[in-house]
């Protein structure tokens, strides 16, 4: 059987009606960008015109640093609690009797945080470069709209959120508590975020090459993640919450595609 | 579908008991055998299920019934052992086929609490890939009468009608087999009533049910053949012909008085082949009985009961020799053990062998 787009968006079109009425997930999705917007934006407002240009630049940085945040902590949150949830209410069981396979039901998923992550943090991006804008010194405006890094930290905003994603799934396909692989999906986000500060920092200089490469790198690993997380995704341990023996030259219900 | 929507407005009583159809199986069990760590949850069960049969599956808390129906299901595979599900061979390559045909209704409804009835039921539908998706939300609601709450959060019903919700879902892809899992725990009298009424329709309707149930009055009822489990498979078969195997067949004879000398009585009629008076509790019972209606112990009935090989043969026999010796009949019945008297026989067996 092979892959269905029909199933994939149902996955999708479920796990967004549950977003909108789950005030945890709601609250996550507006207080972690609010905060990661309003520091910045701050931050660039209060620059004196007096301000020497290594001052500027600093706080430029700091400031464009800060919502690529967003991309990374949303998604971890919600891809934590996305398997390990549906287990602890018992709508996992049901939903793996139907042919839903392993891949359709956590790129279902990986697309339905996606798409609102990603949204938001452009969203949070362009309002402080608006805010910035219109409202900031000219000088600070101009060094912010002309400042290497954005473009790079642009293309960055997908490739984090799905890096975050697949990494957070993994670990609740895993998992026995939702807090426990929202602790854990969020420290394993970290390593991109640090190259990310590297590149914002310009530690390492944002070069248009270095930065198309390591996002060309980020997005083979999410391109691959989908199928290395399926292969983590085992029907027998999340539905019994045990180890399947091994060694029973049994085939087992996991990775395939189909099943 | 369209044939057990009317069971919601009047549902149906399930029919008559009918021998296991002849014909394909719908389920074939062989020497299934699933391990988990050092614990052994299904030994060496083999079984198998007639299409358009009510299979019930019987056994204690830990039995192995739910993860046989897990392995049947494909949610867990098997250590050793074969089985076939829908005419399909189990196992990871054909996975989706079977559970394109199958439906699984597990003990807990499983419901997105935050979305309504309707939501849950079409998520699932298009999971199964249906046509027609809102006529057959529309269908299953009907069959287990919750049309009225389709828009209600799911979250918001109570135990009986999430059970009600769950057992809807898995009517909607018209499955060949169902496995039900507890389908009537958490549900009024009432409403139990019209989900026997609807697994009777199915049957109607040729829809194989493996019903996994700890209430031996509704398998009774509804089951063409059942299996008591426990580990391994204790015993299957229809219900009355698992009575007949455990227990000999006797009539209960009660008497105005206690016979002088029953031993000629009951000796040498046709079809019987001993008796015994009725228990000690028994006669106590008739004892007060006796004192309070202001008769003596010595005129209390006496109870007798006959092991017969054939009971319509016994009766008129045993009648015509108490009439006789001058007893006074007061009752002449067949004892019928109840399915619960077979299953706690079975597992009282397995228990203080393992003991």
């Amino acid at each position: 059987m092979s892959m269905s787009a029909a199933r994939i968006g149902a996955v999708i079109r479920k796990e967004l009606a549950e977003f909108r009425r789950n005030r945890f997930i709601l609250a996550t999705a507006a207080i972690l960008p609010i905060v990661f917007l309003v520091s910045p934006t701050v931050s660039i407002l209060a620059i004196k015109a007096s301000a020497v240009s290594t001052v500027l630049e600093k706080r430029v940085e700091t400031s464009l640093f800060l919502p690529l945040l967003i991309p990374v902590f949303v998604p971890a949150l919600l891809s934590a609690y996305a398997v390990v949830g549906e287990r602890e209410q018992g709508t996992l069981e049901p939903v793996l009797t139907t042919p839903v396979s392993a891949v359709e039901f956590l790129v279902g998923k990986a697309a339905a945080i996606f798409m609102p992550a990603v949204g938001i943090s452009y969203l949070m991006f362009g309002v402080f470069v608006a805010i910035t804008q219109f409202a900031a010194r000219s000088a600070v405006a101009t060094a912010v709209l002309h400042a290497p890094q954005l473009p790079a930290e642009l293309v960055f905003i997908p490739l984090l959120a799905g890096w975050s994603i697949w990494v957070g799934l993994a670990i609740s396909a895993r998992a026995t508590d939702t807090r426990v692989s929202q602790q854990l999906g969020t420290l394993a986000s970290l390593p991109p975020v640090a190259v990310a500060a590297l590149f914002s920092f310009q530690v390492i200089s944002p070069t248009f090459a270095v930065a198309a490469a390591l996002a060309a790198g980020l997005l083979v690993v999410d391109g691959l993640a989908c199928f290395a997380v399926a292969r983590v995704f085992d029907r027998e341990r999340l539905i019994t919450g045990t180890k399947p023996t091994s060694g029973t030259g049994q085939p087992r219900y996991r990775s395939r595609g189909a099943s | 579908m369209s044939a057990m929507s009317g069971s919601s407005a009047s549902p149906t009583r399930a029919g008559p008991r009918r021998a296991a159809p002849a014909g394909p199986a719908a389920i074939e069990v062989s020497h299934l055998t699933k391990v988990f760590g050092s614990r052994t949850a299904v030994a060496d069960v083999s079984f198998s299920v007639a299409r358009g049969e009510v299979f019930g599956f019987l056994g204690p808390n830990g039995a192995g019934k739910t993860t046989t129906v897990r392995i049947l299901g494909t949610l867990i595979a098997p250590t050793s052992g074969s089985a076939v599900v829908a005419g399909i061979p189990l196992g990871p390559a054909r996975a989706a086929e079977i559970r394109q045909n199958i439906s699984i209704m597990p003990e807990a409804p499983g419901l997105y609490r935050r979305l309504t009835v309707t939501e849950n039921l079409e998520f699932f539908a298009r999971l199964y890939g249906l046509p027609r998706r809102a006529e057959r939300i529309t269908e299953a609601l009907a069959a287990v009468g919750l049309n009225d709450r389709a828009q209600d959060l799911a979250g918001s019903l109570s135990k009986g009608l999430r059970q009600r919700a769950a057992l809807a879902r898995t009517l909607l892809n018209d499955p060949a087999v169902m496995f039900l899992d507890e389908p009537t725990s958490g549900l009024d009298p009432v409403a139990a009533h019209d989900v026997h009424g609807l697994i009777g329709a199915l049957r109607d309707r040729g829809v194989t049910i493996f019903l996994t149930t700890h209430r031996l009055d509704e398998a009774e009822r509804l089951c063409d053949r059942v299996a008591i489990m426990n580990t391994s498979l204790r015993t299957i078969g229809r219900p009355d012909e698992l009575r007949q195997e455990l227990f000999s067949r006797s009539l209960a004879v009660t008497t105005a008085a206690p016979l002088a000398r029953p031993d000629q009585v009951f000796a040498g009629l046709p079809a019987v082949q001993g008796w015994q008076t009725a228990d000690q509790s028994a006669d106590q019972s008739a004892d007060r009985s006796a004192e309070r209606s202001g008769g003596s112990a010595g005129s209390r009935p006496a109870g007798y009961v006959l092991t017969v090989s054939d009971p319509a043969q016994a009766a008129p026999a045993v009648t015509r020799a108490l009439v006789a010796a001058g007893a006074d009949v007061l009752s002449i019945a067949e004892s019928r053990h109840s399915l619960e008297d077979v299953y706690l026989q079975l597992i009282d067996d397995t228990e203080g062998r393992t003991r």
